[in-house]
């Protein structure tokens, strides 16, 4: 091998690196229960919330197209508000990862709001209900 | 009686496989012929076999046998003839079915096309073969029993997922599952040639057309993936970066890296230990996106115990992996290169460029999809990474992949003079630049929009050069233009079969440069007979109104688009509710065309039907990408043609 293929193969790995590491420091979301955003929240940063809607608490506006509702672990309950119609599979007593952010004034601001079955369910191209799933199973762990 | 018979097929298909790949192996090391003969009688049986329990799923799923567990999850009284037949790939288990019997198909047409002409190579490639097959048997045996039954026998099935009540649901896991059996059989040939030490461009040629095959399908799979996405799901999009779809994306990444460099390998005798590389990583990449999306294990690491299959996926992947290793290891010495790069400006530096783009995008989409995991693992933290990182990652390397695409097939061989470069590159820069310059007048603003939009014009304005530079020289020849072009395009069906898939690339990128840069979305609650606008399109909502369908109750919205060339047009979404469903399932109508489509999803409603949420989308070329994939199956079916013997 020439030196001018090593220096060029050197500097595609660089920047292959930079990209990686810019890309995750920057759309890094983390995964967190209602207890665990309430120990440390930081406003801005990028959460993906999971837990129970709140029975009693779901309330939905059509005309100013606002949602709010609580999402809890069975420990802490986190007020959520969301701009837009409730997704399909929604509702309370059921299990809901919203993405979004905490911010700062006591209550969850949600971008995303993911539903789930509380059923075995096998889409095949569900993957984001499958990680809900998973969420839902481990906070029922938690509860017992 | 009928589950019993398939659960028999499969166990003797399984043992079938085991014993032709063994004795397929052991007449090749002895030198005894009618042992690979006993091996084909074995793939014979082993098709008929997996071909006979598709057909009793198939007959379970038509009669309501709800006694077989797999049919009960996955149908009801109520599902539709069509989907009860694509209800059988409709989950895990019959997928299994199906994906191993196109192995067992593939096996029997190696060896119909290459009995005599393979000879050395061929038995070894029927023991990989029918090795692979044996491993989906034992999967359809043990973890996954697709003939299972269920006590006591329900009076209905659970139904079919109706996200999957679908006409691409029909298409889109036969094209991919093609896809994915088909990288089988140039791995087959890879592994065969390591074994027997013939490991030169034999394998390599033979393969070709089984390889652009393979990467067809699952392009096609793909595509059909995102059209189902579009079109179902209501969020508008064709592509999530969701681990499902990077599972089925990565092997993608590297077949098309692998169907560049064996261009490299044919002309210049380089790059042997690298295609060999390439596809153990393609199918390795193929195993390990079904152990990912099947073993429940990207969801959470403790969702491991959700089913032995992880388990077996992840052997088999270990095995494959480490045989393959260890069979490079063995042979290192005759894998070494042949010929050596001689300038960094050449057609061979695009192509290894081209390559290692490629590997790095897999790379990236890898460590993506993974990272939930990783970062669990090594800081107890669960993160994951969304579609901004890989966009933000993948978006540079895809457009200097576009300029490649541009370079490679132009530049020269071993060393491009100036006078090679200005007589193939001038024009096409220069339009490009001017094509950039025209959008920003045309008040595009965004640099990466302007970069994508040139480089696809470039791209365009090479293979133009191309081919009228070719026409030209065939016209001196005397001959009139259009008989030229038809001449030029079957006599180098490959390469202008290669132009019109690389075409095919620049309308899906077109298409996806579009739609993520101009599409418009808004949600809002309208009243009966009041209107709404957006992008330029006005919309009225007309009502609603409920209906029965045979498995599942209907609110349908009406909603009347009231200007632009389709001004008239009635948009009906609606919401299903499936009895075996906690929730409704939304239904999405759209209006679709050249740059705009209108798409409606009807959000919530109020019970006595005077108000309706609606969300509503005005997505630009998407259509492009469809069309796309029109342009791909042309561009495949030109290359894959017989070729020519040149008249002398």
């Amino acid at each position: 091998m020439k030196p001018k293929f090593l220096i060029g193969g050197g500097v595609i790995v660089l920047a292959l690196g930079y990209l990686i590491w810019a890309g995750v420091t920057q759309s890094a979301v983390y995964f967190v229960t209602p207890s665990e955003l309430q120990a440390a929240p930081v406003s801005g940063k990028a959460y993906r919330l999971g837990g129970l809607v709140t029975r009693g608490s779901l309330n939905w506006d059509p005309s100013t197209l606002n949602l709010t509702f609580s999402v809890s672990d069975g420990k802490t309950t986190i007020p959520v508000r969301h701009r837009g119609a409730p997704p399909d599979l929604f509702g309370e007593g059921r299990g809901a990862v919203v993405e979004g952010q905490w911010t700062g004034e006591g209550y969850f601001k949600a971008t995303h709001i993911m539903a789930k079955h509380s059923e075995e369910y096998k889409a095949p191209h569900d993957t984001k209900e499958a990680q809900s799933k998973g969420l839902i199973k481990t906070l029922d762990k938690g509860e017992r | 009686m009928i589950p019993e018979i398939g659960t028999g097929a499969l166990l003797v298909a399984l043992t079938l496989a085991v014993y032709g790949a063994v004795v397929a192996a052991l007449g090749a090391r002895r030198g005894r012929p009618a042992l690979v003969e006993s091996a084909q009688h074995a793939a014979l049986g082993v098709f008929l076999l997996v071909t006979a329990s598709l057909l009793l799923l198939v007959y379970a799923f038509l009669t309501f046998d709800f006694s077989v567990r797999y049919v009960a999850n996955n149908t009801n009284l109520g599902t539709p003839f069509y989907y009860r037949i694509t209800a059988v790939w409709g989950a895990l288990e019959g997928s299994i079915v199906l994906w191993s019997w196109m192995v067992s198909l593939y096996t029997l047409i190696v060896i119909l096309r290459h009995r005599t002409s393979a000879r050395e190579l061929y038995p070894w490639v029927l023991t990989v073969m029918l090795s692979v097959v044996a491993f989906f048997l034992l999967v359809m045996t043990v973890p996954a029993p697709v003939f299972a039954r269920m006590v006591p026998i329900p009076a209905d099935g659970r139904g079919l997922n109706p996200l999957l009540e679908d006409s691409g649901m029909i298409t889109h896991p036969v094209a991919l599952y093609l896809g994915f059996t088909g990288f089988t059989v140039p791995f087959a040939f890879a592994i065969a040639a390591l074994v027997t030490g013939r490991v030169g461009d034999f394998w390599i040629t033979t393969t070709r057309r089984w390889t652009i095959l393979a990467w067809y399908f699952l392009s096609l799979g793909l595509l059909i993936g995102g059209w189902w996405s579009y079109h179902v799901l209501g969020w508008g999009g064709y592509w999530a970066w969701d681990p499902v779809e990077n599972a089925a994306f990565m092997p993608w990444l590297t077949a098309t890296a692998l169907l560049h460099s064996v261009m490299i390998s044919e002309r210049r005798r380089m790059l042997r230990l690298w295609n060999v590389a390439l596809i153990v990583l393609t199918f390795s990449l193929t195993l390990f996106g079904t152990f990912l999306t099947r073993s429940g294990v990207i969801a959470s690491v403790h969702a491991f115990s959700q089913g032995s299959i992880g388990v077996f996926f992840l052997s088999f992947l270990a095995l494959v992996v480490l045989t393959a290793l260890a069979l490079i290891a063995w042979r290192w010495d005759t894998l070494g290169a042949q010929g050596e790069l001689d300038s960094v400006v050449s057609r061979e530096s695009a192509f290894l460029l081209n390559n290692v783009l490629l590997v790095a995008a897999t790379f990236t989409v890898f460590f993506g999809t993974v990272f939930p995991l990783l970062s669990e693992a090594v800081r107890d933290v669960k993160v994951s990474v969304g579609a901004p990182f890989f966009n933000q990652v993948n978006v540079p390397l895809f457009l200097s992949l576009i300029f490649l695409m541009g370079v490679g097939p132009l530049i020269a061989w071993r060393r491009a003079s100036i006078e090679n470069l200005k007589r193939n590159f001038l024009w096409p820069v220069v339009v490009g630049i001017v094509a950039a310059a025209v959008l920003r007048l045309l008040g595009v603003g965004s640099f990466v929009v302007l970069v994508s939009l040139g480089l696809t014009v470039f791209v365009a304005a090479t293979i133009t050069v191309d081919l009228v530079r070719a026409t030209r020289a065939r016209r001196s020849m005397g001959e009139r233009t259009l008989p030229a072009l038809g001449g030029l395009l079957r006599r180098h069906n490959r390469r202008y079969g290669g132009f019109v898939v690389h075409l095919a690339v620049l309308v899906v990128a077109v298409g996806v440069t579009g739609s993520q840069t101009w599409s418009v979305h808004t949600e809002t609650t309208l009243k009966r007979g009041e209107q709404t606008e957006l992008g330029g399109y006005r919309i009225r909502f007309d009502g609603l109104r409920e209906s029965q369908e045979s498995n599942h109750g209907k609110v349908t919205g009406t909603f009347t688009l009231l200007n632009g060339r389709a001004a008239g047009t009635v948009l009906q979404p609606a919401k299903k509710f499936y009895p075996q469903e906690q929730s409704p399932i939304a239904y999405v109508d759209y209006r679709l065309g050249l740059i705009d489509d209108v798409y409606v999803v009807l959000g919530d409603f109020a019970r006595d039907g005077t108000s309706a949420t609606v969300k509503l989308q005005v997505n630009r070329m998407v259509s492009w990408i469809w069309i796309g994939g029109l342009v791909l199956t042309l561009g495949t079916g030109l290359a894959v043609l017989p070729e020519r013997r040149k008249v002398a």
